[in-house]
């Protein structure tokens, strides 16, 4: 008993930080999420049990969560692979010891390094403002920019593009995973006489998998859970015409600004269904497409 | 070019132009591709370098001037932003940087804490700790966040900033262990085996070795913590109602809700400072965020 205790002290006593917060600040609070979705409550009075009836609410009469959903799908599956295609081409231009690599490199990372923060989402505004920057560009070029952000059909896009704008760390991942690929493979293909597309689709892809992949799970979590820029950008609400209602946006409004704790509950434990389900369902056909080095043997 | 217009054809011959040839089509490639990047970072960055301008220009030249020379130095713009809100921006730059400073401090002891147990510590239930650990990795912050708000509103803790920092010091953040652990496994065992044969207990080995020799990667967790505290914005919006507690995101939130009045440069102004440390930070230790990304994979 006090070999086992001796054993195990130093252990559970560094983790002990860890342990209380996981239990009071991770798990706790996760169960507690799923007990206060069955429930009615408001803070002030104590939760009443209501059964499914939040979920069978949500998924047959409530019309703002299906847009909620459909705009943060939309907005995933659109910036995502974008996101993704712009970093690996920067990357690859980057690769192979380019001069004054350093330069581009933080020049590359300085947005998403400055793109969660509430000044650049103020920035964004202006930009696609009717009279902003962006439409002044259009001008140039003669043609003539919509509304931006008061048109339910464009808004989406000033979230979309500000992601973009943020490539810089898929970006650093890449040019890593990209030095681990041998030259002289590509030396080789060069002798066989490939241009340059066959050798990305030969050799760079399929090597660059595993990173591709790492990436494509990041990127699509962090989209699930992107708050302030539409937050800011839609004044709090999802406006125009709910079109940039995110399901984070939606979630935030119904726990804080209407105090329906317990819906509110239950639309953080769809979204957490939905991530796990994303995240699962990445790691599942990994193996259909990635390839690690050293399982070839 | 066909092999008969060549003249002497020794394999040497051969291989000296085709290596001539790539180095040619190289070369053209290089300045193809800083044509590329050159463009492409001048996309990027002119968003920032508008926003700086605009915290310089009066008010009519700022909307759709594509311009960034200021058709005169309005340097008021700063003082004024300073005290455009009810509260100046004083108090919210000192409220930022209370709440910041101590998560970070936080965060890097309690993360050390567990990602020393988890890499050089032997104890029972340490792979499914370690499991569990990496499965957060994954929750989204909506999730644990009313559940949360009310153990907090329950303390009695709502409008203070212990709902900011106590998180912190109970080591919420598996980004940061997961990065330490990365980190700690490539020190060599025999440090600790040696320190251990020498009767060091396992907090001297944690304070003595394994901490002086990971300054990088408790660098790389400071200057990320800094940097996410420092632009949190959905923390404070959810526990901070009265604006003398205000941190500069919601001080600048402020700014788009009281619109009505054009304020357009002074709300830039503030924005350029609110965002003035992040760039310090990351123009002094860019080779420590960068290479904190490529170990990690941090976002």
């Amino acid at each position: 008993m006090q070999k086992f205790f001796r054993r195990n002290f130093a252990g559970y006593a560094f983790l002990s930080p860890w342990l209380v917060g996981f239990f009071l600040l991770a798990i706790g609070p996760i169960l507690a999420s799923l007990y206060l979705s069955f429930t009615k409550y408001n803070v002030v009075r104590p939760p009443q049990w209501l059964g499914l009836d939040h979920y069978v609410y949500m998924f047959q009469y409530d019309q703002r969560f299906w847009k909620a959903l459909q705009v943060t799908f939309q907005f995933v599956v659109i910036s995502v692979p974008l996101k993704l295609i712009f970093a690996l081409g920067v990357a690859m231009a980057l690769d192979k010891g380019i001069r004054a690599i350093g330069w581009y490199r933080a020049l590359f990372y300085l947005p998403s390094i400055l793109g969660g923060s509430i000044a650049v989402a103020i920035l964004w505004r202006q930009l696609f403002n009717y009279d902003g920057v962006i439409n002044s560009i259009l001008r140039l070029f003669g043609a003539e920019g919509p509304y931006w952000l008061a048109d339910p059909k464009y808004s989406l896009w000033t979230l979309i593009v500000l992601a973009i704008w943020q490539f810089g760390s898929p970006m650093l991942i890449f040019l890593a995973g990209l030095r681990a690929i041998p030259q002289e493979l590509y030396e080789a293909a060069e002798i066989d006489a490939a241009g340059p597309v066959k050798k990305f689709f030969a050799i760079t892809v399929p090597l660059l998998a595993p990173v591709i992949f790492f990436n494509l799970v990041l990127q699509m979590i962090e989209a699930f859970k992107s708050f302030s820029g539409a937050f800011i950008i839609s004044g709090g609400s999802g406006a125009p015409l709910d079109s940039l209602l995110f399901f984070t946006v939606y979630l935030y409004n119904e726990a804080f600004s209407f105090l329906r704790m317990g819906y509110a509950s239950a639309l953080a434990w769809v979204l957490l269904l939905i991530i796990a389900l994303f995240t699962a369902i990445a790691f599942w056909t990994s193996k259909y497409w990635v390839h690690y080095e050293n399982e070839r043997g | 070019m066909s092999a008969s217009t060549m003249p002497a054809q020794t394999t040497a011959d051969i291989a000296h132009a085709y290596r001539q040839e790539r180095a040619k089509r190289a070369k053209r490639s290089a300045v193809l591709k800083h044509i590329f990047l050159i463009l492409t970072s001048l996309v990027m960055i002119y968003p920032l370098i508008w926003m700086f301008a605009a915290s310089l220009k009066p008010d009519n030249q700022i909307f759709g001037d594509l311009g960034l020379w200021p058709s005169e130095f309005q340097w008021e713009n700063y003082s004024e932003g300073w005290n455009a809100l009810p509260v100046s921006f004083t108090t919210f730059f000192w409220n930022s940087t209370v709440v910041t400073v101590l998560s970070v401090v936080g965060n890097v002891i309690s993360c050390s804490f567990a990602a020393y147990a988890f890499a050089r510590l032997e104890f029972s239930g340490k792979t499914i700790w370690f499991a569990l650990m990496m499965t957060t990795l994954m929750i989204p912050y909506h999730v644990v966040l009313i559940p949360q708000y009310i153990l907090f509103l329950n303390l009695g803790w709502v409008d203070s900033y212990l709902p900011l920092i106590v998180p912190k010091f109970l080591a919420g953040e598996a980004f940061f262990i997961f990065l330490m652990i990365q980190f700690f496994r490539q020190l060599p065992r025999e440090l600790d085996e040696a320190a251990m044969i020498d009767g060091c207990s396992p907090f001297k080995i944690y304070w003595a070795i394994i901490m002086p020799l990971s300054l990088p990667a408790m660098a790389t967790a400071a200057i990320f913590s800094f940097i996410w505290t420092w632009e949190d914005f959905l923390g404070p919006l959810v526990y901070l109602n009265d604006m003398k507690d205000y941190t500069v995101p919601l001080a600048l939130r402020s700014f788009i809700s009281t619109d009505g009045v054009s304020q357009y440069g002074p709300m830039f102004a503030m924005s350029i400072l609110s965002i003035l440390p992040i760039l310090l930070f990351f123009i002094i230790f860019q080779r420590l965020i960068i290479r904190g990304i490529a170990m990690s994979g941090l976002k």
